[in-house]
């Protein structure tokens, strides 16, 4: 694990991790300008959560390094817990009936 | 997938044929990671579905609620949990590179950035345990707040409560890691996993953060 491939592999990554970390400082500033202007809430949510997706990916593909694990590995993982995930929106139309219900 | 570095001689994603049957029949190493690797990854699935159920609760809540309270003003609130961000993502680099030291087999590299990593999540902590004080000194309770809705404190210390608990937790783990592998006990595979489950804590504050803060500052 220590020839010569492995290092120059190793330096190659340490300028991917730093070019990593800058954007998502950077993604991170554009979220916190961007929750200060004036705009309709599911825009914003949409807008923060888009970002966060994107700040979440970069994390899991090149600090987590799962993009460059074998695929069977990204399959088993992946579409199982975002679908999960996806099952649990089912209570939002409850919430909106909820909130109806507040309102009156 | 892109080009793997695989550690182990495994057949490739790429294969046809009975190379291909044959891993994805299982053989020794059918992800060609170790088990402990394997292990840590799906806890992280696993743990991530939780957080999901709680930032889905939290929003549940708020989305049912007429007077749901917006109480954080962007000095010291927002500007404090921007720093943590911060902290938190700049300790996801150093742990990286404390993982990258254990790939070359430089034992010292490790531990100095795996102490470089715990003291950003110390700091972390200290950052957000203020805020929490600053919080209750100002009447917020689980089910009680001077704004509105008394679920917000519940949601809020529930939600960053065991944020807070995964990060400390992270620091005695990295602990742990540091103080053994600088007797030469564990191996960069043992180094990696801790990193897993760091980079996991930091990608859940990426929700928390925009979530909890920003979709609630003064203004918004």
């Amino acid at each position: 694990m220590h020839d010569s491939a492995e290092r120059a592999h190793a330096e190659a990554s340490k300028r991917t991790f730093q070019f990593v970390w800058g954007w998502l400082l950077a993604l991170t500033a554009v979220e916190v300008v961007l929750a200060y202007q004036r705009l309709e809430i599911k825009l914003m949510l949409t807008l923060l959560m888009t970002l966060s997706v994107v700040k979440a990916s970069l994390i899991i593909s090149y600090f987590m390094h799962l993009k460059y694990e074998k695929r069977s590995l990204v399959l088993l993982l992946m579409p199982a817990m975002v679908f999960v995930i996806c099952m649990m929106f089912v209570v939002f139309p409850d919430s909106v009936r909820l909130y109806r219900q507040a309102l009156r | 997938m892109a080009t793997g570095h695989e550690a182990m001689s495994v057949p490739d994603a790429g294969l046809h044929g009975a190379a291909a049957r044959d891993a994805w029949a299982g053989g020794a190493s059918p992800f060609a990671i170790g088990s402990k690797k394997l292990g840590m990854w799906l806890f992280v699935v696993s743990d991530a579905i939780t957080f999901s159920a709680m930032l889905i609760a939290y929003s549940y809540v708020r989305m049912a609620s007429a007077n749901w309270p917006m109480p954080f003003e962007f000095m010291p609130s927002i500007a404090n949990a921007t720093v943590m961000t911060f902290i938190l993502l700049s300790s996801s680099l150093t742990m990286v590179m404390g993982v990258r030291a254990s790939k070359l087999g430089n034992r010292s590299g490790v531990v100095k950035w795996l102490l470089a990593t715990m003291l950003g999540g110390i700091l972390f902590d200290v950052l957000h345990l203020r805020e929490w004080l600053g919080l209750i000194d100002e009447g917020v309770r689980l089910f009680k707040n001077p704004w509105g809705n008394p679920l917000f404190g519940a949601s809020f210390f529930g939600l960053t409560g065991l944020h807070m608990t995964h990060v400390t937790i992270g620091v005695v783990y990295l602990g742990v890691i540091a103080w053994g592998t600088s007797r030469g006990k564990y191996s960069d595979e043992d180094v990696e996993v801790s990193g897993l489950y760091w980079h996991f804590v930091d990608l859940v504050w990426m929700f928390i953060f925009p979530l909890v803060y920003l979709m609630s500052n003064k203004m918004a």
